[in-house]
């Protein structure tokens, strides 16, 4: 089990924070909430195997969150002085004091057990960061090399993440808590008569440390040998015949569907139209809750920000409230929904399942994704059985091109690669496909889930949500799933080609 | 200490052969809203010093925030340290030398804070008053935002940039939620903000889409006016890197090898440029890089930037440059700038008039959720929201459902059969990344609706 680095504990924490929860009580606060971070990122980039940008930075501040009159209020300052942190907690208050005149609806906030003084450390075995760059850029530029000789270029990235959290508020909530994820990513890329056409890794990003690269967790060396052999057969596969067809997805494309329609939809500031002006509503309205047949009776959902290496994992969430696991789908039908303090209390949930989470020191909480996940079926069939059940149809691997509407009905997806299904059998790759659908029309489809051995932890370091721009992590759990009569579309002909 | 003195100790601190200090000092302030109230807002500060050490042709960069002078040592040591480290890096050229050192360098950073709203949040609790008793509710984003930038480098560069950025996003609902209507505006300081005559426009859009019309999947006649247009240039503007053009991976790839500058791509003489002194869009005069890329080169700091055509005439006449991709193309050095301007043949129609002269077709309001799907041909998916108009005989004779479309920007530049005067404009979807551009409104004859969206 690793600990909390000794530099970020030295930081005057608490003293900070005192200074902030006292002044803003001073000043007639109802609520005060403190939050210190220090959020350090290495990006290493890497084009036909030789380094072509390294950016280590980190960010490090503090905020200071009030409800005063049933408004809120927000600062963020830098200074790391008790002075300092008394005054951005006086703008916090200012803040909520110009913005009353404009509030129609107090703030109240579902109540939380008392946390005193706990902390929490994702697990992980080898920091990235104590790791030299020099032995991180020889072994992408490697695998690099390796791709290179069956492709024209060849990129590839790393992403590296350690976040850090104090936070404490006036009710006596104290946590301290770490977490690092990290993400491999490698694209080849080939020209041919035909155009050009590129392949990339379909290794997800995990809340695990650098271990990930050179431990058992993911099998790199077989995914890297495969890669140049399947981008030749894509550029030689034939355009996709536009058409109806049924779908086997892999866990490494079926993830990013679930976020766009499933995660982001059952968020419920987005039900309740607070994000309506910018990333859209849901077409899962509150009302439906309880009644809504979101899909097939196969398909059970979760929230939870307790799996473990989930890259929206973590102890206690930013108002405080302890991680939770809860159901979103049941047996298809909509029963929950992902929530804050503010949400939970508004609607007469309780308490908030634990969703709250700002990206920076510079940003205020709001509701987050949490690792929303389509179970398994238990005993369920392998990928192999699900294809052996189709006719005519696709399947379809890796993540690539995605679009949803602002409801989250309409969506289009592509994938790192598509085999053509004929008589149960993969026969050869095609080319320029998307599939189509509307979200309810999409998992009503859903005739079979595959059984947990075919169950893959994906995600995402970089979902954009809110105003200030926020971007969060998150992961999605998956089984393969069988869907029948799905769109699909063939995007050269989309182009008028 | 203040910047320019970090700026400075930083400098005299660096052992290595060549050294670029960046310090950044950013304020903010922010109000958002929904359904008529406030939802959250906020004031912050904060600061980054990025260190860029020069060791022969190696390079190491450092990005700190809050930076104390007592850290700064360790900041310097270990950029420096990460230089001598390095493998040479292929994008290695000379510091940027002999740029006149900026007037305001000495000049002391004025943040801006919640009171840049004192004046504006009146006015949009009035505005909610308004829309109230109008059967509307408002909901947006205000935000204002004063980054100072300092370069200093050790070939005696001391530059700075003042960037003032501010918008609002204003979209109204009528009250059972089912007709939308958004609005924005780019601001350098929310003086000029008239968020009155925004509801008042909104208002009658919402009228418009009192009588509803469902239209099937297709290719339309589509107005598209200057907040869309903006998206999708926008797009193609981020695509349009040399490097990827030169390696035959971009919609600007020739093919057999090379690039297609100097490839006609619009049939109408539509330019699209850039200019670091275009009046209300100003923007950075040198280039900053924080870290090294396809289309940024660290040591290319400082370099001045000028106005320049991307498209010229309907022409392709550059592409995203360094120094180093430049010389790879055998193209000028043409780096990216943070403006982009799109001007059609002049003598152009207002929107208005556009509207007034069709017979039949689309209006398109804004367009959301844009994706790359092919970079061959740089397909993108999107939808469109917040307002699709059918036009008939010179009218808005109702709303259309959403669609989901399927279009490519260049391949669209070829296909323009109008194009208007150009006003700036707040684009719709990338006005979190990208908020200074003026773009005019245009007629395409043919614009694919791929499928139909039940948002509404």
């Amino acid at each position: 089990m690793r600990q909390i680095d000794s530099d970020f504990l030295a930081l005057p924490l608490r003293r900070l924070a005192d200074a902030a929860l006292q002044r803003a009580r001073d000043l007639g606060a109802e609520h005060t909430d403190f939050r210190l971070e220090r959020v350090r990122a290495e990006t290493l980039s890497l084009y036909d195997a030789r380094l072509e940008g390294a950016a280590d930075a980190d960010d490090l501040g503090y905020a200071v969150r009030v409800v005063k009159g049933g408004t809120w209020g927000f600062a963020a300052g830098i200074d790391l002085t008790p002075e300092s942190a008394a005054r951005v907690a006086e703008q916090a208050v200012r803040v909520a004091e110009v913005s009353a005149p404009i509030n129609r609806e107090p703030v109240e906030l579902a109540p939380e057990p008392v946390h005193a003084d706990v902390t929490w450390v994702s697990s992980y075995e080898i920091d990235p960061f104590e790791v030299p760059r020099g032995e991180k850029v020889a072994l992408l530029a490697d695998w690099s090399a390796g791709l290179l000789k069956g492709a024209d270029h060849v990129s590839a990235r790393l992403l590296q993440v350690k976040e850090q959290k104090f936070y404490a508020d006036t009710a006596g909530t104290t946590t301290t808590q770490q977490r690092v994820r990290i993400h491999p990513h490698l694209n080849a890329m080939k020209a041919s008569q035909s155009g050009f056409d590129d392949m990339s890794t379909i290794a997800p990003p995990v809340g695990r440390g650098y271990e990930y690269l050179t431990g058992e967790w993911w099998d790199w060396q077989g995914e890297l040998a495969a890669l140049p052999q399947l981008l030749e057969e894509k550029l030689a596969a034939p355009s996709v015949e536009a058409g109806d067809y049924d779908l086997v997805i892999d866990p490494s494309n079926l993830w990013l569907t679930i976020h766009e329609s499933i995660g982001h939809a059952t968020e419920l500031d987005r039900a309740l139209g607070y994000e309506a002006a910018y990333a859209g509503t849901s077409f899962a309205t509150f009302d439906q809750i309880g009644e809504l047949v979101y899909g097939s009776p196969l398909m059970n959902v979760t929230g939870d920000r307790t799996a473990e290496h989930g890259l929206a994992t973590i102890g206690y969430d930013d108002e405080g409230v302890r991680a939770q696991s809860f159901d979103i789908v049941r047996d298809g039908i909509l029963v929950g929904y992902q929530l804050d303090r503010r949400m939970a209390r508004l609607k007469g949930f309780g308490r908030s399942n634990g969703c709250a989470f700002a990206d920076s020191p510079g940003h205020t909480p709001i509701q987050r994704m949490a690792n929303v996940s389509l179970q398994p079926a238990p005993g369920g069939p392998d990928t192999d059985a699900l294809i052996a059940g189709v006719e005519r149809g696709l399947f379809i691997v890796g993540d690539k091109s995605w679009s949803i509407d602002m409801q989250r009905y309409n969506f289009q997806f592509t994938g790192q690669r598509a085999y053509r299904i004929s008589h149960g059998k993969l026969a050869g790759q095609v080319r320029d496909f998307a599939y189509q659908a509307t979200t309810t029309d999409f998992w009503q489809s859903m005739e079979a889930v595959g059984g947990p051995q075919t169950y893959v932890l994906g995600g995402a370091f970089n979902c954009g949500k809110g105003q200030p721009g926020q971007v969060a992590p998150v992961s999605h759990g998956c089984p393969s799933a069988l869907f029948r009569n799905v769109r699909i579309l063939n995007t050269v002909q989309e182009g008028g080609k | 200490m203040t910047p320019q003195e970090m700026v400075e100790r930083a400098l005299e601190l660096s052992t290595a052969d060549g050294c670029v200090v960046l310090a950044d000092e950013r304020s903010t302030a922010n109000l958002r809203f929904a359904g008529n109230t406030l939802t959250t807002n906020g004031v912050a500060r904060s600061s980054r010093l990025t260190v860029i050490s020069v060791a022969g042709q190696g390079v190491g960069v450092v990005s700190r925030a809050a930076v104390r002078p007592e850290q700064l040592a360790d900041v310097v040591a270990a950029a420096d340290a990460a230089a001598r480290e390095a493998r040479p890096a292929e994008d290695a050229r000379e510091l940027v030398s002999g740029v006149p050192a900026s007037a305001s360098w000495d000049e002391p950073v004025t943040p801006t804070g919640i009171d840049v709203f004192t004046g504006f949040a009146p006015a949009l609790g009035e505005a909610f008053s308004a829309a109230e008793s109008g059967g509307r509710k408002l909901y947006g984003f205000a935000e204002h935002t004063l980054t100072s930038t300092f370069l200093g480098s050790s070939t005696g560069l001391r530059l700075r940039h003042d960037q003032p950025t501010g918008r609002l996003e204003l979209n109204a609902k009528s009250s059972d939620l089912k007709r939308s209507a958004w609005t924005g505006v780019a601001t350098r300081d929310f003086s000029d903000v008239d968020v009155a005559a925004l509801d008042g426009g909104l208002a009658q859009r919402l009228d418009w889409a009192k009588t509803r019309v469902d239209l099937p999947a297709g290719r339309y006649e589509t107005l598209l006016p200057p907040a869309a247009v903006a998206d999708l240039m926008i797009y193609m503007f981020w695509s349009a890197g040399a490097r990827d053009a030169l390696d035959g991976r971009s919609v600007f790839s020739k093919p057999g090898g090379g690039t297609r500058v100097g490839e006609q791509l619009a049939a109408l003489p539509v330019t699209l440029s850039s200019d670091p002194a275009a009046e209300g869009v100003a923007c950075s005069p040198f280039v900053t890089a924080r870290s090294s890329g396809r289309e940024s080169s660290v040591f290319d700091n400082g370099l001045p930037l000028s106005a320049t055509d991307w498209i010229r005439e309907g022409r392709l006449e550059s592409l995203r440059q360094t120094r180093y991709s430049a010389e790879l193309s055998g193209l000028p050095v043409t780096p990216a700038i943070d403006n982009l301007i799109m001007r059609g043949p002049g003598g152009g129609r207002s929107l208005e008039e556009m509207i007034a002269s069709t017979r039949r077709g689309l209006l398109v309001t804004c367009l959301w959720y844009i994706r790359e799907v092919d970079p061959q041909t740089l397909l993108l998916t999107g939808l469109t929201r917040d307002g699709v108009y059918l036009v008939e005989h010179g009218e808005v004779v109702g709303e259309v459902n959403n669609f989901r479309f399927n279009e490519s920007p260049v391949d669209l530049l070829g296909r323009l059969s109008e194009v208007g005067p150009s006003s700036p404009t707040l684009p719709r979807e990338w006005g979190d990344y990208f908020t200074r551009a003026v773009m005019p409104a245009i007629r395409v004859p043919d614009f694919n609706m791929s499928t139909v969206s039940q948002a509404s």
